[in-house]
């Protein structure tokens, strides 16, 4: 296998497991909304409320510069990382 | 003071800039102090903003293509986060959401999941692969990738039709804020916005619109944090909102149980001013089905990673790199309003039922409440009403009636602050309304003169004329959507998810699958964008004139419906034509390797 398919395969991956963090946090836990809100979660707030007013943001966040170093580790590892005057 | 390199000046730039403008807040605030009337220091702070607004596009004019169609490739990672978080943040977002929260609770919140989910998308499946294809435009892709000119043009149809939904809405936004701040009739409002949008981007295209927007999110995020803050601190509420009121959200609970939910006769209703709604809809408990939640918060994000006007923000990072991390702070600076917006509404809510509090207005009795100052203002405005409906002479909370809006424009005055709040407030929706528009029409104008005038009509075009076309292309739609906003068909928020669904119908998989499925041919993509679009518009048609709907998807989700339809069409018609040439494979092979040289020239 040539080095652009192994870092293509590399790269699949990390986008399947960005997407599986993304539907946890977007879709998964608002399936169980109602049964979720009865809980007290962080500062106080129900649990489902916090979620859609800053925990699922918030996470998204956070998931976006994981993925982006993540990212940018595996063109490294392939030597595929661009040069700052391109 | 500014030596070398404007883009290595910026952060020094933006912020002189920003201590200007918040000594232009202090100057308003003194000469307030000083008998300054309130309409003077609304029209000040509309006026002055959008004067530097001007400045800032007329310094950024330019001749040159890339910079005209993709600033020239050079914005900053953490800069143009900012420009793309004004670019996002609309006139909807700025002044509709806090209200939509406070009327309709969890349910809405939706959008909020759905408006920055959406951008994970974007980060992992888009922005850094278009970066590297060094397109212009959404349809260059398009165009480049499944190649001839029926792709290209079918996706100028779908870009055309999001866009142009949505930049009516955006239209309408300045014009509301233009007519109310500096005292003038809607339909001369309109166009007052819409020359002050124009003055941004004529002249220097995505360049001027990318340091304007930078300007207008400065404005925007002080405008919509500090009276948050203040109202908080000044109601005991906590110095820091967003983790300290729980216990206000738990009151509204208490209040909602203590009051409830009262319905009223449709008679009744009949006499409420047209938009304004009562609050029927618990504030923190879970008020919709997992489906109706997930449904539109799925649509949201799909369609933010369709919209032509936030991909093409990516196509101005200096690397694809760049492009990856920039969608990250992007999502920051938007959430540091979206979070906001469900304490506002919070805040705002309790201030107005709780008997409790000083501003409380609940349990008054009628003569009361129309004796306050701000009530009188916000009912002649037509955002607030009463009225007695079971005849007991006090308020109960079935007969307060709000307009969505007013959560926003009206709160720092009921919470007693400044009139320079109120000032700010409306200057920080003017600078979201606008910087949405500028993007909204630069993607619609940049598609037609770039892929339909240069790529297809006039392929020999020089520089020059293809900028005029440009321009000129520019203020037709413009014109076109300040037309259409005058005739006020429908509401803000409405138009805005409409234009979700529909790019997410006709663009989603297409630009998805350009990408991730080399299979993907020029028959399918055609199939799957025009198929996909026609789905939709006719999924909506069909609702809004009395068809059921099926799975649950209404007219706000038919995007789920249309991109369904979208995707099937494009995997069938794609596997019954002949795979892509080798050259596109080749293509689509280069596209996924971050290094290297674009795919499409520096100037094309």
């Amino acid at each position: 296998m040539s080095n652009q398919q192994k870092h293509w395969e590399k790269t699949r991956s990390l986008l399947f497991i960005t997407l599986a963090i993304w539907f946890v946090f977007s879709i998964g836990i608002f399936l169980f909304g109602a049964e979720m809100n009865e809980v007290t979660g962080p500062f106080g707030y129900p649990w489902t409320y916090w979620f859609t007013c800053q925990g699922s943001l918030g996470a998204f966040v956070i998931l976006i510069f994981w993925f982006a170093n993540r990212q940018e580790k595996i063109d490294e590892e392939f030597g595929f990382s661009e040069r700052e005057d391109d | 003071m500014i030596k070398g390199n404007f883009i290595d000046n910026l952060p020094r730039v933006y912020g002189i800039y920003t201590g200007g403008f918040i000594g232009f807040i202090i100057i308003m605030a003194i000469a307030e102090q000083m008998g300054m009337s309130a309409k003077a220091i609304g029209i000040a702070f509309v006026a002055f903003t959008v004067f530097i607004y001007a400045l800032i596009g007329y310094l950024s004019r330019t001749a040159q293509a890339d910079a005209y169609y993709v600033a020239g490739r050079q914005v900053p990672t953490v800069f143009n986060g900012m420009a793309t978080a004004a670019d996002w943040m609309s006139g909807a977002s700025f002044v509709a959401m806090a209200g939509g929260i406070y009327f309709k609770g969890y349910g809405y919140m939706a959008l909020l999941v759905g408006w920055t989910g959406g951008y994970v998308l974007v980060a992992s499946l888009l922005a850094p692969y278009l970066r590297k294809f060094g397109c212009y435009t959404v349809p260059d892709f398009i165009g480049t990738r499944y190649g001839g000119n029926l792709a290209r043009f079918s996706a100028v149809v779908v870009l055309t039709v999001a866009s142009f939904t949505y930049v009516t809405a955006q239209i309408n936004a300045t014009g509301t804020i233009a007519s109310v701040a500096l005292d003038i009739p809607f339909q001369y409002a309109v166009y007052i916005g819409l020359i002050s949008i124009l003055l941004c981007s004529m002249l220097g295209g995505m360049r001027g619109v990318t340091w304007t927007q930078v300007a207008q999110y400065i404005v925007l995020i002080i405008a919509y944090l500090l009276p948050v803050f203040w109202i908080s601190n000044k109601m005991g509420a906590g110095f820091f909102p967003h983790f300290m009121l729980a216990d206000e959200v738990a009151r509204i609970g208490e209040l909602e149980q203590q009051y409830g939910f009262v319905k009223n006769a449709a008679a009744d209703l009949k006499s409420v001013p047209k938009g304004l709604a009562g609050i029927t809809k618990a504030h923190s408990a879970v008020n919709a089905t997992p489906w109706a939640f997930i449904s539109l918060a799925l649509a949201m994000m799909m369609g933010t990673a369709s919209l032509p006007h936030v991909m093409m923000r990516y196509f101005t990072t200096p690397s694809v790199k760049a492009a990856r991390k920039s969608v990250g702070w992007s999502l920051f600076f938007i959430f540091l309003l979206y979070s906001s917006a469900p304490m506002l509404a919070t805040l705002s809510k309790l201030s107005l039922i709780d008997p409790n509090l000083p501003t409380g207005i609940i349990g008054k009795t009628f003569a009361e409440v129309e004796a306050i100052d701000w009530y009188q203002n916000w009912n002649q405005a037509n955002l607030m009403f009463i009225s007695d409906f079971n005849g007991n002479g006090t308020l109960e909370l079935n007969e307060f009636f709000m307009g969505g809006k007013a959560v926003v424009l009206a709160t720092p005055e009921i919470a007693g602050l400044p009139y320079v709040i109120s000032g700010l407030v409306a200057a920080g929706g003017m600078a979201a309304a606008m910087s949405t528009a500028d993007g909204l029409i630069l993607a619609i104008a940049n598609a037609i003169s770039h892929d339909v005038y240069y790529k297809i009509i006039d392929p020999k075009a020089e520089t020059a004329k293809r900028l005029v076309v440009a321009r000129v292309l520019l203020v037709v739609i413009g014109f076109a959507g300040a037309t259409i906003a005058a005739m006020e068909i429908q509401g803000i928020l409405g138009s805005v998810i409409w234009a979700f669904d529909f790019a997410m119908s006709g663009l989603f998989f297409p630009l998805v699958l350009g990408v991730w499925w080399k299979r993907a041919n020029r028959q399918g993509a055609i199939a799957g964008m025009l198929g996909g679009l026609i789905a939709g518009a006719w999924y909506l048609v069909w609702v809004r004139t009395g068809g059921s709907g099926f799975l649950g998807i209404t007219q706000l989700t038919f995007g789920i419906f249309g991109s369904a339809v979208s995707l099937v069409l494009m995997v069938v018609v794609s596997l019954m034509t002949a795979e892509p040439d080798k050259a596109t494979q080749k293509m689509v092979d280069e596209v996924r390797v971050p290094s290297g040289k674009t795919i499409l020239g520096k100037s094309h």
